[in-house]
């Protein structure tokens, strides 16, 4: 299609020529939901750290994702320096440490998700291809869990790939580190479905922003001084059971009694009833997100 | 609403009977029977004529309070995403997300059509180059104009290559010149492209350009449905322009027998045979008259509105 040097009408000739390209159609497959869906899940995901989308939204995702992961650096630096079998601190203590951080992502990543395709009008646009609202729903809620896990997920590989570097034993660090792996994944599928209800429920973004981050600030917050409270007045087992106020310190007991890691929080879930209310608030709240989420979508087919 | 036109169902574009839509108590459609024939099919009605309800009914999205509905040869109560897959729809309202290039957002929407990843870029380059955007499709759509805005909305309706794209006005917003340019679009899609159009506006002149045939709604019910060239085919009106003197012309005129009428500057004097040029001519010259013009009157889509309910069974389309 190169007209160039095509003399004193090349300009005109290569519009000329665009044109004459004509249209082509399309005759090559055409894929069903399931690739549908994986389609908006890798997009969704790319978008959770800004790639494929405007140089500024890049900086958020990318700030809070060195944030959680610079001071692991630091930890690997001054073990291999002090030397001894033992991590300064362990695997899930090292993210319920930083659970300001990943509140905020969450905060930042779940309306990026779901209330731009509100406030812009792009989920009418989604329903009007060949996908259902579940199919949509479930895209996102992955999307979305999946990226909060890949924030947890790298601090604790950095630590565990440093205990190898230091030549601390394999036989210990491997099963905590897979554990705590288990334990980043449960925490991701719980923040995501909380912080996408608030979100979906909030199309202006600042306002989902700050409904997420206080909702998951003000949990810990409030768990955290009830469970000192409640020490302080010898009333343990109900201590125990302020755990599950907040997600954090929750998935902490139910991870705790499941996967055996350390708990971090104070206390733990009281016995083997402690784990069966522990275990079903957990599975109720994730069920429960995704309830709300699919009832949100019911009713949308456009403005 | 008439049942003549069963023999075409495997032609049928789109085709409806009964096709009714309540929300609440509100009637949005109201006993709809058109069928439709492939090529650019214009959908016309006032704002709230039920046009968007319509739409979202044939792509499946709207469930029908009562009647039915089929959309290339498929039904909207069941066979919704199938529909989807071969139909393109650009919304009146706006989908682009601010934070993304068109780039990136046709190739998803392609993807979202089911697309592969390689064709779906292909198919990308090809439809914002059809629709007229070059160099700046690769800037965040939050700042484009209101006319690139247009062009990136209808170039996601024909990224998967769709056999009937739905267009919710597409003209909105825009300045003459970029409705003229949506306009050519439209038709080029209906002819080079050989895909079927259905585009709605509230302003009838601009589909008598570019549309084979026209459906008239007003308050949700049919008021007209038929071939653009029917509708504006040459009525029996012959419209004469004179510098001054109209007076002398058409009362002389009428000496010879023709029915004349003065409107304003202009007269209009029924069409009996072809003598009657010959007459206005010989008139106006006998006068010492400037004849400035002499035309056939055509009708305008316009007309339809002031003839609204005195004729609505005629249903059968181009």
């Amino acid at each position: 299609m190169s007209v160039e040097g095509a003399g004193p009408a090349a300009g005109d000739r290569e519009h000329g020529v665009i044109h004459d390209i004509g249209y082509r159609h399309y005759d090559g497959p055409r894929l069903g939901r399931s690739y549908i869906q994986r389609s908006l899940f890798t997009e969704s995901l790319k978008g959770s750290y800004g790639f494929g989308r405007a140089a500024r939204t890049k900086v958020m995702p990318m700030l809070l994702l060195a944030a959680m992961c610079v001071p692991t650096l630091i930890i690997v630096v001054v073990a291999s320096v002090t030397g001894g079998d033992e991590l300064p601190v362990g695997y899930t203590a090292y993210l319920i440490q930083l659970q300001v951080v990943i509140a905020v992502y969450v905060a930042a990543q779940a309306p990026a998700s779901v209330s731009r395709d509100l406030r812009f009008g792009i989920v009418p646009l989604y329903f009007s291809r060949p996908m259902r609202r579940v199919d949509y729903v479930r895209a996102k809620y992955a999307a979305s869990a999946t990226a909060v896990f890949v924030l947890l997920a790298a601090p604790l590989t950095i630590l565990f790939l440093g205990a190898l570097l230091t030549e601390m034993p394999l036989g210990e660090h491997l099963p905590d580190y897979l554990r705590s792996l288990a334990f980043a994944a449960l925490l991701a599928v719980v923040l995501a479905g909380m912080g996408l209800v608030i979100a979906a429920f909030t199309p202006r973004r600042g306002l989902g922003i700050a409904a997420i981050v206080s909702v998951l600030l003000v949990l810990a917050g409030v768990q955290t001084a009830a469970q000192n409270i409640a020490v302080v007045e010898g009333a343990d087992t109900a201590a125990d059971y302020l755990g599950l106020i907040s997600p954090f310190s929750l998935v902490d007991g139910v991870a705790h009694d499941v996967f055996g890691t350390d708990t971090v929080l104070w206390g733990e879930p009281p016995g083997a009833v402690g784990t069966a209310v522990f275990v079903a608030v957990t599975v109720l709240l994730v069920a429960g997100c995704y309830g709300l989420l699919l009832r949100r979508y019911r009713k949308v087919t456009g403005t | 609403m008439s049942d003549q036109a069963t023999p075409a169902t495997g032609a049928s574009l789109i085709r409806t009977e009964g096709l009714t839509k309540r929300f609440g108590t509100v009637t949005a459609v109201d006993g709809l029977g058109v069928d439709v024939a492939p090529g650019v099919v214009g959908l016309v009605g006032a704002n709230g004529a039920g046009k968007s309800t319509l739409l979202k009914m044939f792509l499946g999205l709207l469930t029908p309070t009562s009647g039915r509905a089929s959309v290339l040869g498929l039904d909207v109560a069941t066979e919704g995403e199938r529909i989807r897959e071969r139909v393109g729809y650009m919304p009146e309202h706006d989908c682009l997300p601010p934070d993304m290039s068109a780039t990136e957002f046709v190739v998803q929407m392609a993807r979202l059509s089911g697309l592969p990843r390689t064709s779906a870029r292909e198919r990308t380059a090809d439809t914002l180059r059809h629709v007229g955007l070059y160099e700046e499709r690769y800037r965040p759509m939050g700042g484009y104009s209101t006319g690139m805005r247009q062009r990136v909305k209808l170039a996601q309706a024909l990224a998967h290559d769709p056999q009937l794209v739905l267009l919710d006005e597409p003209t909105n917003g825009l300045d003459p010149a970029g409705r003229d340019e949506m306009l050519g679009l439209i038709r080029r899609i209906g002819t080079e492209f050989g895909i079927s159009v259905l585009v709605t506006s509230h302003l009838l002149g601009e589909l008598e350009r570019v549309c084979d045939s026209v459906v008239v709604i007003d308050g949700g019910r049919l008021l007209r449905s038929s071939s653009t060239a029917d509708m504006t085919a040459v009525s029996s009106v012959v419209v004469v322009e004179v510098d001054a003197g109209e007076e002398d012309l058409a009362a002389r005129l009428r000496r010879d027998g023709l029915g004349v009428e003065r409107v304003g500057r202009l007269l209009e004097i029924g069409l009996r045979d072809d003598g009657i040029y010959d007459l206005v001519r010989d008139g106006a010259a006998d006068l010492g008259i400037g004849l400035v013009r002499m035309e056939r009157r055509r009708h305008r889509m316009a007309e339809l509105f002031a003839a609204r309910h005195d004729e609505g069974g005629d249903v059968r389309v181009g």
